[in-house]
């Protein structure tokens, strides 16, 4: 062995930390001779514990894997189902549970944190559990499932602890069906990381949620019932509460025992000390993660734990780097609520400055603080919105570049921090990669695509919240280093949609073959082929399942319904102008009642029903088309719904008919496939009720006619409509309407939506509205065209399949075992009606069966 | 000695496209290819839990045949199982079912 090779390496624990420590030793020194032994007491792979409660929404155990590559490589060993049980620094050794000794010369501690539970009585009742393996989430699973089916009710359940952790718990027991309330010490939920107003911001929408919360209270003593089980809670305010299941969220303590009894220095508040370098007190003997204590302190977070086994990695090749903690931020997940700070929450920097805006309409809270001068960044605090979080954090004691009370506005008037971060900011605090990294990705390694970029660097692979900022600073590299920035669709097709578009037209082309043969190469992919697909279909090539086409289809065109999660569909018919009948209506209520599909108003004006199977979805369409209703291309990149409100039929107010122009407009653009979905709204007046300004196309009556908005969007990215053109008639309008579709389904990209693709239109909407009104290129015959043939040419996409019992073959749910359906398939009840059950859930295969089952959960 | 199930006539099934098979208890997807080959992987979705994999769109990429998992679209070798693609998320493997054409009908065997 080399003086300055680490030869035998052991470590202790094999959590997220040690995980990363192997991943960076191996490659670091892909040659190197040394040996790595990781040993823990979980009996699984190490696996992502910030994401431990995904298992309690059905993830699978295994899924939670750390990438586990990492453990084939040769010099490296990984024990798992180990407890080391005695450190002997004069031998060098550490010894197992079984007895099994394990020499080392340099060894490792990340043994991280255990859950601690306040000494209350009755904590040690069946029914009380900590949170903070997965074990621990198995055990509440299968309590939860039994103890409803002994109690035959649901179960409450009681979470105690309001920080982060105590949330995400409380959610997870919701979710196994339980009514739940969280007790928290403090005055207010997440007391850390928040300030008052931020906490109480919280409490209400935690409360929205159908969690209680009780502040300043303690469990003082919990109860059992007569089998002995957990069955109440006493409170410090007296109170006492029901508690059939109860989860202590209640902080974590570092593990260090083994340094503790082999006389290792230990920090006062615990953990093992250690310095910038990570060494503990014995020069052979390092820490890293949640059980190490840097300056005092422990962090029960993974980025500083990552950082620290960079570190060491590091170190133990005779590198440079050391520990310097970066300044952490908070973000709530797994809550079904956004909350999240960084930096001086509290505004107790001298003199900082504190710019809130709290809108109980919204229900949000946002706090910024910064420097006296108003300029430096100093901290954060968000709830009900947590956008600003991850373009903010990063600029923490960096100037803000605008004024703090412009990135509140409502509109969101200050630019959110783009692709031009400073090089040593940290961009993805999960992976501790800065925007320096990120570049040189990019400029050093080669990546090309966000994908690489994650890949190489691993930012952006945790928690995700950093990606939108990534991914622009990745564009705006390539686009600084003067690589173009691939234009290619995938590796089918090396141009953009539009331009495929215009070749398949002038190439008169027909099928994915024709189209692959004259322009691209291979068998195509799930990216090339659905937009091959809607190329085919806007350019009138027939029915979406005719044999040449069936291939190309995402799932849900394939069988013209959406996937839901547990591999069955939606059903969702087209309800213009959403005025329906009570015939249709029975018709509908009939079909859910005997298929048993869980039924709801959709956000869109319409009825949709979940869960029909793949082998059923026939004979409903039967029933719903010999009814008279029709496809409402809920699954299809193509019309949605035409929102609109009721209008001068019946309003006061009502200037036009905006059901009427609505139902026209409906029946006008059906079917029509795009380059993304789009939605319509109309409103009868001004006040604007049917949100047409949200839509892709917004029209609006005024007292002369109607104005048309374009490129509004709802979703991920809100976008209001920019008016294109005003006071026109009913006929004029839809000439508009019809041009503008025609144009954005002939130039955008795949999967562009028409907001970005009015936002990015050269010369704006100004150039948009001298094309589209003013007929400036003179290409509106040839834009008029394009809808009338779809108009001419349009079926219902149901009824025409029923019709073909070729394309009917393509529902049967087995090719060998006519009549069989999914045996997996499994649903419990949930007020009244079916759902998809979560494992351990009371369950039956048939939904009409199931939306009747006693509840236990 | 392998045993095989014939489950369809190649005739059955669509260029390009799945379909599911029961194969000793197995929930199949058996994939016919542009040349007529026939491939076979498990129909469960090892990402969603779902059993949905015959669903997704068959492609390429290089010379490799591929499947798409029409939930959250990571990807496989048809010919290897490999997941070629995890999506950001740890790779899991399929299982491969031998299958093969005889006398235009298709065969599966479990592995
Ligand atoms: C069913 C419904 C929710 C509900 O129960 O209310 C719904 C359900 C889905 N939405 Fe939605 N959206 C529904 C109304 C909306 C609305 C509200 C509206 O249309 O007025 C919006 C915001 C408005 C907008 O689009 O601008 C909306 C924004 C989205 C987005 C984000 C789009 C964006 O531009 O950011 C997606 C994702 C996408 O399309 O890529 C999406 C995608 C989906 C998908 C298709 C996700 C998927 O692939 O499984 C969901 C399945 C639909 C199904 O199974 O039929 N859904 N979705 C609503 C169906 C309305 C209907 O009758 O067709
Ligand atoms: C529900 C939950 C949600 C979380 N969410 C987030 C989040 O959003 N963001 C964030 O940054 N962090 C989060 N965390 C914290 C994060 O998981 C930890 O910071 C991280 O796991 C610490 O890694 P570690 O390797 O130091 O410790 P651990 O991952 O706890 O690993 C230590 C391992 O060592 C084992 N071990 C201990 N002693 C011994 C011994 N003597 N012998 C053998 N094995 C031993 C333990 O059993 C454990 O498996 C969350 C934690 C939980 C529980
Ligand atoms: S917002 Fe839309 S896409 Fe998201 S879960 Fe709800 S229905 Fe599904
Ligand atoms: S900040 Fe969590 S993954 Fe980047």
């Amino acid at each position: 062995m080399s003086p300055s090779s680490p030869g035998r390496i052991v470590v202790v624990g094999a959590g997220m930390v040690a995980h990363r420590f192997a991943d960076q030793l191996r490659s670091r020194s892909a040659e190197g001779d040394w040996r790595l032994t990781v040993i823990g007491d979980e009996p699984l792979l190490p696996y992502d514990r910030v994401h431990l409660s995904d298992l309690f929404t059905g993830k699978d155990a295994a899924a939670l894997a750390l990438e586990p590559s990492v453990w084939a490589d040769p010099r490296i060993t990984l024990v798992t189902g180990e407890r080391v049980e005695r450190l002997d620094r004069d031998a060098r050794t550490v010894t197992t549970a079984t007895g099994r000794v394990e020499p080392y010369d340099t060894l490792v501690l990340a043994t991280g944190s255990w859950a601690w539970t306040p000494r209350t009585e009755g904590t040690d009742l069946p029914g009380v559990f900590s949170y903070r393996t997965v074990a621990d989430v198995v055990a509440v699973q299968e309590w939860a499932a039994t103890r409803a089916a002994e109690l035959g009710r649901p179960l409450t359940g009681v979470v105690v602890g309001g920080g982060v952790l105590g949330l995400e718990a409380a959610a997870a027991l919701q979710g196994l069906g339980a009514t739940t309330t969280v007790v928290e010490f403090a005055d207010r939920l997440m007391n850390v990381q928040l300030d008052d107003g931020g906490g109480e911001a919280l409490r209400v929408l935690v409360t929205a949620n159908g969690v209680e919360v009780r502040t300043a209270a303690a469990a003082v003593r919990l109860g059992a019932a007569d089998d002995g089980a957990v069955a109440t809670m006493d409170l410090s305010t007296g109170a006492t509460v029901p508690a059939d299941v109860v989860v202590f969220s209640t902080g974590i303590r570092p593990r260090d025992r083994l340094a503790r009894e082999s006389g290792l220095a230990i920090g006062e508040r615990g953990g093992v000390v250690v310095g910038r370098t990570c060494r503990t007190s014995d020069p052979a003997v390092w820490a890293i993660g949640e059980c190490a204590s840097f300056e005092g302190e422990c962090v029960g977070l993974v980025a500083p734990g990552n950082l620290m086994a960079d570190v060491v990695a590091s170190q133990l090749f005779g590198g440079p780097r050391t520990y310097t903690p970066a300044p952490e931020g908070t973000r709530l997940k797994g809550a079904g609520v956004e909350a999240a700070s960084f930096g001086d929450v509290f505004g107790l920097t001298p003199g900082a400055l504190e710019v809130t805006l709290a809108d109980p309409v919204a229900r949000t809270y946002r706090k910024i603080v910064v420097s006296d001068d108003a300029r430096t960044l100093l901290g954060g605090v968000f709830v009900g919105d947590a956008s600003l979080y991850a373009s903010l954090r990063p600029l923490l004691g960096r100037p803000l570049g605008a004024d703090p009370s412009a990135f509140l506005a409502p509109e969101g008037g200050a630019p959110a921090p783009g692709g031009d971060v400073p090089d040593d900011v940290v961009v993805c605090s999960c992976a501790n990669v800065s925007a320096g990294s990120v570049r040189a990705a990019v400029t050093e390694h080669g990546c090309t695509t966000v994908g690489e970029v994650k890949a190489c660097t691993k930012a952006g692979t945790v928690c995700g919240s950093c990606v939108p900022l990534l991914t622009k600073i990745v564009t705006a590299t390539l686009e600084d280093a003067g690589i173009t920035v691939s234009r290619a669709m995938c590796e089918h097709f090396a141009m953009p949609r539009a331009e495929l578009f215009a070749l398949v037209r002038e190439g008169g082309l027909r099928t994915f073959s024709e189209v692959v043969a004259a322009h691209g190469t291979g068998r195509g992919c799930v990216i090339c082929k659905p937009v091959v697909a809607s190329i085919l279909s806007s350019l009138g090539a027939g029915h979406v399942l005719e044999p040449e086409h069936a291939a190309l289809q995402d799932t849900n065109d394939h069988v013209l319904a959406n996937l839901q999660k547990d591999g069955t569909y939606s059903v969702v018919p087209r309800v213009p102008g959403g005025e329906i009948t009570p015939e249709k209506l029975l018709v509908i209520a009939q079909v859910a009642q005997e298929f048993g599909l869980y039924t709801r108003i959709t956000g869109a004006q319409r009825i949709g029903m979940f869960g029909a199977r793949i082998d059923q979805l026939p004979a409903i369409w039967r029933r719903l088309v010999d009814a008279g209703m029709e496809s409402g291309q809920a699954y299809g990149k193509s019309l949605r719904a035409v929102k609109s409100c009721v209008g001068s039929a019946w309003c006061r107010f009502g200037v036009q008919d905006s059901v009427g122009m609505g139902v026209r407009l409906e029946l006008r653009y059906r079917g029509l496939r795009a380059p993304h979905k789009f939605k319509v709204g109309v409103s009868g007046c001004a006040r604007e009720c049917a949100e047409a300004r949200g839509k892709d196309v917004g029209v609006i009556a005024t007292e002369k006619g109607w104005n048309v908005y374009v490129g509004g969007n709802g979703g991920f990215t809100p976008r209001h409509a920019e008016l294109l053109a005003e006071d026109l008639d009913d006929d004029r309008l839809v000439q508009v309407v019809d041009r503008f579709l025609a144009h954005y389904i002939q130039t955008a990209d795949r999967l562009q939506r028409t907001a970005p693709w009015v936002a990015d239109y050269p010369g704006g909407i100004e150039e948009l509205r001298r094309v589209l009104v003013e007929d400036a290129l003179g290409i509106g015959a040839q834009l008029d065209a394009l809808v009338a043939d779809h108009v001419d040419g349009y079926a219902d996409e149901w009824r025409s399949t029923l019709e073909d019992p070729d394309k009917l073959r393509r529902f049967q749910a087995f090719v060998n075992a006519p009549g069989e359906h999914d045996p997996d398939l499994a649903y419990t009840a949930e007020r009244g009606q079916a759902r998809p059950a979560r494992p351990g859930e009371t369950a039956h295969h048939d939904p009409v069966v199931a939306r009747t089952l006693e509840i236990v959960p | 000695m392998t045993r095989w199930t014939a489950v369809c006539a190649l005739a059955d099934l669509d260029p390009e496209r799945g379909v599911t098979a029961l194969v000793e208890g197995h929930q199949v997807a058996v994939f016919r290819l542009a040349d007529d080959r026939v491939l076979a992987v498990q129909q469960k979705d090892p990402y969603s839990g779902a059993n949905v994999l015959s669903r997704g769109i068959v492609g390429s990429a290089g010379d490799v045949a591929t499947v798409t998992s029409p939930m959250y679209k990571q990807v496989w070798s048809l010919e290897s199982g490999t997941c070629l693609d995890p999506g950001g998320k740890p790779a899991h493997d399929l299982v491969v079912f031998p299958a093969r054409v005889d006398d235009g009908r298709v065969l599966v065997a479990a592995p």
